[in-house]
């Protein structure tokens, strides 16, 4: 495998809270080669977004903190260079596609306002340059109209247009990573599919690595190279796409994987993992998922488990099911 | 069966500036009908842009349609009436929109934001209206404590849990759900979609379930309309949608759905023109991106017509073809 272009090696972050500093993300590591994509799914809240976050450091000031961890990229340690290094990565070498398109996009700028600025800081084009480029970035994305819609303000588009315009600002500096935060939710499939296809061939020709995260099982599928699962703030499970959903191993992706509702067959009620996500400073002893798991045993109660191999690339943080290996 | 709601004919446009001294409008949606009965879910899925969040807001009042009419309840909430309808009617409706930032005030504790139906009413005692929001809480799964903090600190789908609570806090007749669970992890999604049809069965609610996720629509919607460029172009029960797609823009759906099988080969992805709602292509609005398509359909719109009982399809090719 080619050295990997970011590596994140113990990410921490907490939050001020009324109640003191909340630990949100807990040592999470792993990396990204140049082409790849590393899928990232897991239960809501588990810290997907503020991972991702912390690529571009993002979180706001004063509230949050790193109290370990790096994040490698290009010989620097992102938690901690500059401000001034910062701005000039965000956007050109690293590009996100965030979870709330209407939060992140500006309300009183018109969507080529919004696409030339990256242009024009990153690239240097000029305003009618910059134009003729977000116009055919919309074309890019599928928008329909694109040289009418780039003079449209925020809330005249429809949820998936808003999406994918967030997706134009992304590539619109061919970042050579680009995390998507659930950037498909609100595009039907048919277009989802050419908006999937379109970040194929961005990773083909410019090599450009995906941090995507979703919700969205058969997405994971079609487009991970290899798949993280989060719970509670840790990495339950990392492991390449085929081995993940041909043999999962934490009985948290189980889970997951049992509750996907079907296109065919009979109409049931879904099922759901029992049992309800704890709060982010609740002292569960031993394993996380413990309060849940159908399969915890009592060493599940004390220890904390490590994120273990157990098959070639197939590392589980479960006590039990990482025993018999022992940790590769 | 009454109609808890009654859609006919509704159009929709929305002012898109002026050309040539003109002003020009688009068309966002076209002689739209459709029903809810009483316990019903209708899910209403297809195109982005095809106006379904439109339809969703002309449903619950927050938007005027510029043509066509809405019966809520037996009320007309279209033309000289719609103020005071509007006003007999708000306590049995409720919304989930699609853009959970957008839908919580940020400086609001979230509390109080879910208490917001119940504080218009003024219809409960401090004390109720404290231990409803508990109890709203931890029917979506979320930690009590929750109602003193702000929304900024819950991830994407927690706050989307939040709208979710606000709308079931007076136990309303009739809910738009717009991508309710598109934030949630799946196993939550389960959670909420279980949730959702246990109130449906105890309480006699009915929804309107605007969703991309077929399978999700499949798990909740006992019908199902598909819209594309501001029209239906079909709608069925659901077991016979997903069995025996009629539309080829529904088949086209159906086949795109990502299946959780990495080693599974992609079917070919549709392409084609999207249409401009500007200047709408001639005949049937899909044609610039049917797989079968013919002669006709470049010049000629297809009509939403019956083909078999409670089914209908918009499309030339099952024309002289017996009912299936
Ligand atoms: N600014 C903040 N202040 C306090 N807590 C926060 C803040 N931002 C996030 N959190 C908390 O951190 C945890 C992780 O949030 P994050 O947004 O990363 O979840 P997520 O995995 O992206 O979930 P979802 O799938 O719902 O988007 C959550 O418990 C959330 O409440
Ligand atoms: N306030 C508005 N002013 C002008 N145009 C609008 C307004 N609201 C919606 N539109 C337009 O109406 C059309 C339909 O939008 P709508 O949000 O209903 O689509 P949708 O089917 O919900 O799409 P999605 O699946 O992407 O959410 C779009 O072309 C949109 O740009
Ligand atoms: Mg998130
Ligand atoms: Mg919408």
């Amino acid at each position: 495998m080619a050295a990997p272009l970011v590596s994140l090696d113990d990410v921490t972050v907490q939050f001020r809270t009324d109640r003191g500093w909340t630990t949100a993300v807990d040592g999470i590591s792993f990396d990204i080669a140049e082409r790849d994509c590393v899928g990232v799914v897991g239960e809501s809240g588990s810290g997907k977004s503020v991972t991702a976050l912390s690529l571009l450091r993002l979180h706001a000031r004063g509230t949050s903190r790193f109290p370990r961890g790096q994040v490698r990229f290009g010989g620097q340690d992102l938690l901690t260079a500059p401000e001034r290094d910062l701005r000039r990565i965000r956007g050109r070498d690293i590009a996100m596609v965030f979870q709330d398109p209407m939060s992140s996009l500006n309300p009183v700028l018109t969507v080529c306002d919004q696409i030339s600025e990256t242009l024009r800081l990153h690239q240097g084009l000029d305003r009618a340059t910059a134009r003729r480029r977000a116009i055919e970035l919309l074309d890019l994305v599928r928008i329909p109209d694109a040289a009418r819609r780039v003079d449209d303000y925020p809330h005249r588009l429809s949820g998936g247009m808003r999406q994918r315009v967030m997706i134009a600002i992304a590539i619109a500096c061919r970042p050579r990573l680009l995390i998507a935060d659930e950037p498909t939710t609100a595009l039907d499939v048919t277009i989802q599919a050419q908006i999937l296809e379109l970040l194929r061939e961005l990773r083909t020709e410019l090599g450009m690595a995906v941090m995507l995260i979703s919700h969205d099982l058969g997405v994971i599928a079609e487009f991970a190279d290899r798949v993280i699962v989060m719970y509670a703030g840790r990495v339950v499970e990392d492991a390449p796409v085929d081995a993940l959903f041909r043999s999962p191993r934490h009985p948290y992706t189980e889970g997951l994987m049992a509750s996907m509702p079907a296109l065919e067959g009979g109409i049931t009620r879904l099922y759901a993992i029992p049992g309800r996500i704890p709060d982010p400073d609740e002292a569960i002893a031993g394993c996380r998922f413990g309060p849940r798991c159908r399969h915890a045993e009592a060493i599940c109660r004390v220890a904390v488990p490590e994120l273990l191999a157990i098959e070639g690339r197939h590392r589980v943080r479960c006590a039990p099911r990482t025993r018999a290996t022992g940790g590769l | 069966m009454e109609a808890l709601v009654q859609v006919r004919d509704l159009d929709m446009a929305f002012p898109a500036g002026s050309a040539r001294g003109q002003p020009v409008l688009l068309h966002v949606l076209h002689k739209l009908s459709f029903d809810i009965g009483p316990g019903e879910t209708l899910g209403l899925v297809g195109e982005s842009g095809s106006g379904k969040s439109t339809t969703g807001r002309i449903l619950v009042g927050l938007t005027e349609p510029t043509g066509g009419s809405v019966k809520l309840f037996g009320r007309s909430i279209t033309g000289p009436g719609r103020r005071a309808s509007l006003a007999a009617v708000r306590a049995r409706l409720q919304f989930v929109f699609q853009d959970p930032h957008a839908a919580l005030d940020p400086r609001l504790r979230v509390g109080h934001s879910i208490a917001e139906p119940i504080d218009i009413a003024g219809t409960h005692s401090r004390r109720e209206r404290n231990d409803r929001v508990r109890e709203l809480l931890e029917l979506v799964g979320l930690p009590r404590d929750s109602a003193d903090r702000f929304p900024h600190e819950f991830s994407g789908g927690q706050r989307q849990r939040i709208v979710i609570a606000r709308a079931l806090a007076l136990a309303p007749d009739f809910v738009v759900c717009d991508e309710p669970v598109s934030a949630l992890d799946v196993s939550m999604q389960a959670q909420i979609i279980n949730l959702l049809m246990d109130l449906q069965q105890r309480m006699g609610l009915s929804y309107l379930f605007i969703a991309h996720d077929l399978a999700v629509v499949r798990a909740v919607a006992q019908r199902v309309a598909v819209m594309y460029a501001g029209t239906i172009v079909e709608s069925a029960r659901r077991e016979a949608l997903y069995a025996q797609p009629q539309h080829p823009y529904t088949r086209a759906l159906l086949d795109a759905v990502p299946r959780p099988d990495p080693g599974r080969a992609r079917p070919p992805v549709v392409g084609g023109e999207v249409p401009s709602l500007l200047a709408p292509p001639a005949g049937c609005r899909f044609h610039t991106r049917c797989p079968h398509v013919m002669a006709r359909c470049r010049s000629e719109v297809p009509l939403l017509r019956e083909t078999a009982p409670g089914r209908q399809t918009a499309c030339h090719l099952l024309d002289g073809a017996p009912p299936a």
